[in-house]
């Protein structure tokens, strides 16, 4: 029988949230990493015991833990648990080295992006928002880290490079923080071409390889921004997050700082689908797995008021990719709730009745097993969720 | 050898109790202690200070003997009671946040 696994990265901790096809009743483990904040965790697909996981601290910096038995047990990639000699020619304890690639090769000096006061300010690692693994190889794992910039592993997270030609193509120096800082927070992978890669990086948009990493461009056309001072510009933009169905892997959908936006030919124009919502600005964004045009959003009041508007959490689900919006409330909490969904804690899972499931800046996990029609709650009270990844397990 | 107390989330990352000790060869200094350290637990590398630069991470602090050594060179000799392990060096998570 189909089996359901929830990842959950808190503010002080992480958490695993297991179940089985009929998502029902569920186990909860955890926390892991207590008091670290777990930015995310994501599983490999091709091997789904095969976890990634971020953990960051103001105080320590960035750790990458990784485990292989589905989140019973982790380590440090390269150093586990016990081991506490480093043979010769075999650095250990590199799994949390983020050094952004300087090197002349590149023909690019890589160096400074605008600053808050718009001048130029040094590329300074500060932690990774987003793991992305391998469609195809369980140690290949991608990472998106702040300051804006992407890394590869190719050993399972033991040593990470970057793939320079993302801040090297030209625009970096137009980069700037938005207000969470300067995070690539979305790495989608295309399954129908190795060679394509997505990303966004707030406050800078979304870009698109074609060749594996080797060479990038802004895919920001049609984004209008009215807080930057040309707000049809190449590159600004503050986009919160970007999803993509696997069968479709042209159609793109956004949820930007502001606006509700789509995408058909690969990221190349954008329009707006914001449509009857009741604000279109949110963080997060997701497709059904199975209808590649019913799509989820979580309208959040707006820049200033991070919670939902009235009281009221209500997920928005489009079936027609756009413009028609209804609000989906059963189960949800409909008077006095001020909470705040992040860009990174909605995922759905791939069982027939497709499975949505989004975490709270309250600590609350609700689930939903028929696409949005009712809603419970897995957990009420854990911290604050930074994200949420499901995994569908045979 | 040399006694070394760490903040509660390293004990964790380096599966350790409050206090570890290490052989550093001479000279005692906050430099040789803490590469030390890290070849004895290489999963605290970049958790105390930066891999590249050295450079300590703002919010931690380093105390020898009821001093703050945090901001003296990293090259300067130890207190002795440290050297000789009657008294521990001690890495702090400094008081920040909420």
């Amino acid at each position: 029988m189909s089996k359901v696994r929830v990842l959950v990265g808190t503010k002080k901790g992480a958490f695993i949230l297991t179940s089985d096809g009929k998502r029902e009743k569920w186990d909860v483990s955890g926390p892991h990493f207590a008091g670290w904040e777990m930015y995310h965790l994501k599983g490999s697909p091709v091997d789904p015991n095969r976890i990634y996981a971020s953990q960051t601290s103001g105080w320590f910096g960035q750790i990458i833990q990784r485990s292989d038995d589905g989140g019973k047990t982790w380590h440090q990639p390269g150093t586990p648990p016990g081991e506490t000699t480093t043979p010769p020619g075999m650095p250990k304890g590199e799994s949390n080295k983020f050094k952004y690639d300087a090197s002349p090769e590149t023909g690019k000096p890589l160096t400074t992006h605008q600053w808050y006061d718009g001048t130029q300010h040094p590329w300074e690692f500060k932690r990774v928002w987003h793991l992305e693994p391998s469609l195809t190889e369980p140690d290949t794992v991608y990472a998106g880290v702040e300051d804006a910039a992407l890394f590869r592993s190719s050993d399972g997270g033991k040593n990470w490079t970057e793939l320079p030609g993302l801040r090297g193509h030209g625009t970096g120096p137009k980069w700037q923080p938005g207000a969470g800082g300067m995070c690539l927070h979305t790495i989608i992978l295309d399954p129908s071409d190795p060679g394509r890669i997505y990303i966004a990086i707030s406050a800078a948009g979304a870009f698109r390889t074609d060749d594996g990493g080797h060479t990038w461009k802004p895919i920001n056309r049609g984004l209008k921004s009215q807080y930057i001072p040309d707000p049809a510009a190449e590159v600004g933009h503050c986009v919160h997050h970007v999803a993509m169905n696997p069968s479709r892997p042209g159609v793109l959908f956004m949820q930007k700082h502001w606006d509700v936006m789509r995408s058909d030919d690969a990221g190349d124009n954008w329009r707006e689908i914001s449509g009857n919502l009741p604000t279109d600005f949110g963080f997060v964004v997701d497709v059904h797995s199975h209808e590649p045009e019913t799509i989820y959003v979580i309208p959040i009041k707006s820049d200033g008021e991070h919670f939902v508007p009235d009281g009221k959490l209500r997920v928005y689900r489009s079936r027609t990719g756009g413009n028609e919006w209804e609000a989906l409330t059963n189960g949800l909490p409909q008077a006095n709730c001020y909470v705040n969904i992040l860009r990174d804690a909605m995922a759905v899972d791939s069982l027939d009745e497709c499975g949505i499931y989004f975490g709270t800046t309250g600590g609350q996990v609700y689930a939903s097993k028929d696409a949005g029609d009712t809603w419970n709650p897995i957990v009420r009270d854990l911290p604050a969720v930074l994200s949420v990844e499901v995994q569908t397990l045979a | 050898m040399i006694r070394v107390i760490l903040p509660p989330h390293l004990r964790t990352l380096a599966h350790v109790g409050s206090e570890v000790s290490i052989d550093v060869a001479a000279p005692i200094t906050i430099s040789t202690v803490l590469d030390a350290l890290e070849v004895q637990y290489p999963m605290l590398r970049g958790t105390i200070r930066d891999h590249d630069t050295l450079q300590r991470r703002a919010f931690l602090r380093f105390f020898a003997c009821e001093e703050d050594w945090s901001h003296e060179p990293t090259d300067k000799p130890l207190p002795e009671n440290v050297a000789s392990g009657k008294e521990p060096f001690f890495v702090v998570g400094a008081i920040a946040g909420g």
